[in-house]
């Protein structure tokens, strides 16, 4: 049998190889979408992946801890940078890393923390990968003190709609730069960026930790805390009621000095110590988290917190990312998922921030582990979130009766207080809203429709929202 | 787009003036669904269907359709699928018939037969894969419960809606891993223009409650829903109902 000469050649790679139908959805497990999912393992692949997109686009996705649709793209193609996941330069002597976009902020604290440094911003979770980070500007506990993640980029390479790589930095190219910190990956793909690292003498945390009776308690003790501490933030209990409400367990701190590390610890006083517990087995176990296990878990947690205590060493893990302890935590909502509520008022709105508490403990819903935090002033991110004031975090099963009109009831009151939701946890917000919250989302779409006229770059979650 | 709670941002129906798809559009046009599309044939009924819907904040167009006419389907669903994504597909069209006088005159018992299972099975198709093509989506195909088991009484509709509802079922089981999800719905008799000066049967049931049930299904992602829900075991007892037996029942 004569066999064509192309049958046997041996075929050349393609960026589309491996590129397959996947169902995909947000950490909190709701409105999945099937999109072509490419995990390209070089950057060369990249460009052919983008330009190759068909009619419904492309979306960059990390580690998926996007609460909700932005790194889904239905019928289109989601490209997976996880596989590009190396440390590509260190500055060992200024703390200047140069990572590619699929290096996670897990593997950077493994890496740069043995070294005496640790990464500017991390959120409540380690595992999100340097392109979530810029695209979502993300935030952690010492955004009144650091700001947001894009703030401690030097520069970064963005994949545009042409094929073609960019470096941006805030300096040469802000416009496009500060469209990207905070544009949900509607820009381009990041392929690499370069962030400067915070110093640390070790890998500890020195804690302080206490309780507030009351809302206006947590209020103005976190008002205090401003000037004292990095890293703030406070855990507030919305199940209670009464003279309970707003009850709260403050965590202070910032990274210990060597000689603040008790003998043993500091013979390595700079080990990563990650923190695992274990896993939620993969069983559903629906309803486990309801009103009365939400009550009797804030009870816990409140009641497990020293009234106060001072000077405590933690670790990073159980410090920052306390959930990380327990892979795929999001299960035990059940197979119903969850959704994420994040809104930032300004200072001086608190009696809306009282009356969203309030609301909150009347209607009942199962929100257990709410976190209130104070932010400094914004970045100049087009779509970036944290701005002046307080932001608070609310996770809910979506199978909580009435949930849907009691966010949107909420979103009014937030959107009156001059406040705004986080693009990088909603997943139900009405479009409408959305302007209002962002007075730059105009010209953010101007800038996109210059840079990417045919929309090559498509989340479902810009689908949902018209960005 | 479905948000995170299940509310879907836009509609097609498919049979713009069925009571049952009014009362479900209704619904979800007081919540999140803004983009309405009212396919069927042009009548005062859908213009005023999609005249309060506008009242409710949605955005609504009326398309021409005619499930009889299967020849132009394709052209007429392509041009909405290109214009938006449609988070639900409600496949709503249907006709009764006349069972005595169809039982006469065959050409009036295969016009029944093409509206409600041929007229279903091509807009299904095209539904399915233009879905398919969004990555996510819901066809709803509103059956019955005489699809379960037909009835002396209204066999030729019964047939056909039998032959939808298995035609429904496949679909939605070809469907799975392509983000598409297909529901069959099997209200019993309902208080529409449809069953107008019909005798109402036992668990008897209206629009807006068949629509209540509509929209619960969606959130859940079910792929059977009963209306009313006390069906599901009445139907899987009489499924086992001897012959003989089952055509003396008073129904």
């Amino acid at each position: 049998m004569n066999r064509d000469v192309r049958d046997v050649a041996v075929p050349q790679q393609s960026s589309t190889d491996g590129v397959h139908a996947e169902r995909l959805y947000g950490w909190g497990m709701t409105s999945p979408s099937v999109a072509d999912v490419a995990d390209p393992t070089a950057v060369e692949q990249l460009a052919e992946l983008v330009t190759g997109a068909g009619p419904r686009g492309v979306i960059a996705r990390g580690l998926g801890r996007s609460y909700g649709d932005p790194a889904q793209n239905g019928g289109g193609r989601v490209v997976r940078t996880t596989s590009l996941n190396k440390i590509l330069n260190i500055d060992i002597e200024h703390g200047i890393v140069t990572a590619q976009a699929g290096v996670s902020l897990h593997q950077l604290m493994g890496t740069m923390l043995p070294l005496g440094w640790f990464v500017p911003v991390t959120p409540g979770t380690r595992y999100v990968t340097v392109g979530g980070a810029i695209g979502a500007d993300i935030h952690g506990k010492n955004h009144h003190s650091a700001g947001s993640f894009g703030q401690h980029v030097l520069s970064m390479d963005l994949l545009g709609a042409d094929g073609q790589i960019r470096t941006l930095t805030p300096a040469t190219e802000p416009e496009l730069f500060w469209a990207t910190a905070g544009g949900m990956g509607l820009t381009g793909i990041v392929t690499q960026a370069t962030i400067a690292f915070k110093k640390v003498e070790t890998a500890r945390i020195k804690a302080d930790i206490w309780r507030a009776p009351d809302l206006d308690g947590v209020l103005a003790e976190l008002a205090a805390t401003d000037d004292k501490y990095p890293y703030t933030v406070a855990w507030i209990d919305c199940l209670s009621t009464g003279r309970n409400l707003g009850r709260s367990v403050l965590t202070c701190g910032d990274f210990a000095k060597l000689d603040e590390l008790p003998a043993k610890v500091r013979k390595d006083p700079r080990k990563f110590s990650p923190l695992s517990l274990g896993k939620v087995p993969p069983v559903p176990v629906s309803g486990l988290l309801n009103k009365m296990t939400g009550r009797a878990f804030n009870e816990m947690w409140f009641r497990k917190a020293p009234v106060r205590k001072e000077g405590v060493i933690q670790g990073v893990g159980a410090f920052f990312h306390p959930l990380d302890g327990i892979m795929e935590w999001n299960r035990v909502y059940g197979p119903a998922g969850f959704l994420q509520w994040q809104f930032v008022i300004p200072f001086g709105t608190e009696d809306t921030l009282r009356q969203i508490v309030e609301r909150i403990s009347a209607h009942g819903a199962p929100a257990a582990l709410t976190v209130l935090k104070r932010f400094g002033e914004g970045s100049p991110g087009y779509l970036s979130f944290p701005a002046k004031g307080w932001t608070l975090a609310l996770d809910f099963p979506t199978n909580t009766p009435g949930l849907a009109q009691l966010l949107d009831d909420m979103d009014e009151k937030v959107l009156e207080a001059g406040g705004r939701l986080y693009l990088a946890k909603d997943s139900r917000m009405r479009p409408e809203l959305l302007a209002e919250m962002y007075p730059r989302l105009e010209a953010f779409r101007k800038l996109r429709a210059e840079i990417d006229p045919h929309q090559v770059f498509m989340s479902d979650q810009a689908r949902r929202l018209h960005l | 787009m479905k948000d995170s709670l299940g509310a879907p941002q836009s509609l097609l129906v498919l049979g713009g003036s069925s009571d049952i798809a009014m009362s479900t559009a209704r619904k979800m046009a007081a919540a999140r669904t803004k983009k309405i599309y009212l396919a069927g044939r042009p009548s005062q009924r859908i213009e005023d269907n999609a005249a309060e819907l506008r009242t409710l904040g949605a955005t609504v167009e009326v398309i021409p359709f005619d499930a009889a006419a299967t020849d132009d389907h394709d052209k007429v669903l392509s041009q909405v699928f290109a214009a938006d994504d449609i988070d639900v597909v409600l496949l709503a069209f249907g006709v009764l018939g006349d069972q005595a006088e169809d039982e006469k005159d065959p050409a009036r018992a295969v016009a029944v037969a093409h509206v409600n299972y041929t007229g279903a099975v091509s807009s299904g198709i095209i539904v399915g894969q233009a879905l398919k093509k969004q990555g996510h989506g819901s066809l709803v195909v509103l059956s019955s419960v005489a699809a379960e088991r037909a009835r002396r009484a209204n066999f030729i509709y019964g047939s056909s809606k039998a032959g939808l509802d298995a035609f429904a079922q496949g679909l939605g089981d070809s469907m799975v891993g392509t983000g598409v999800h297909v529901m069959v719905v099997r209200p019993g008799f309902v208080d529409t223009k449809m069953t107008q000066g019909k005798e109402k049967t036992p668990l008897s049931t209206t629009p807006d409650a068949v629509a209540d049930l509509i929209i619960t299904g969606l959130r859940r992602g079910s792929h059977t829903v009963w209306a009313p829900g006390a069906f599901r075991y009445v139907m899987s007892g009489l499924r086992h109902v001897p012959r003989p037996l089952f055509r003396r029942l008073p129904m």
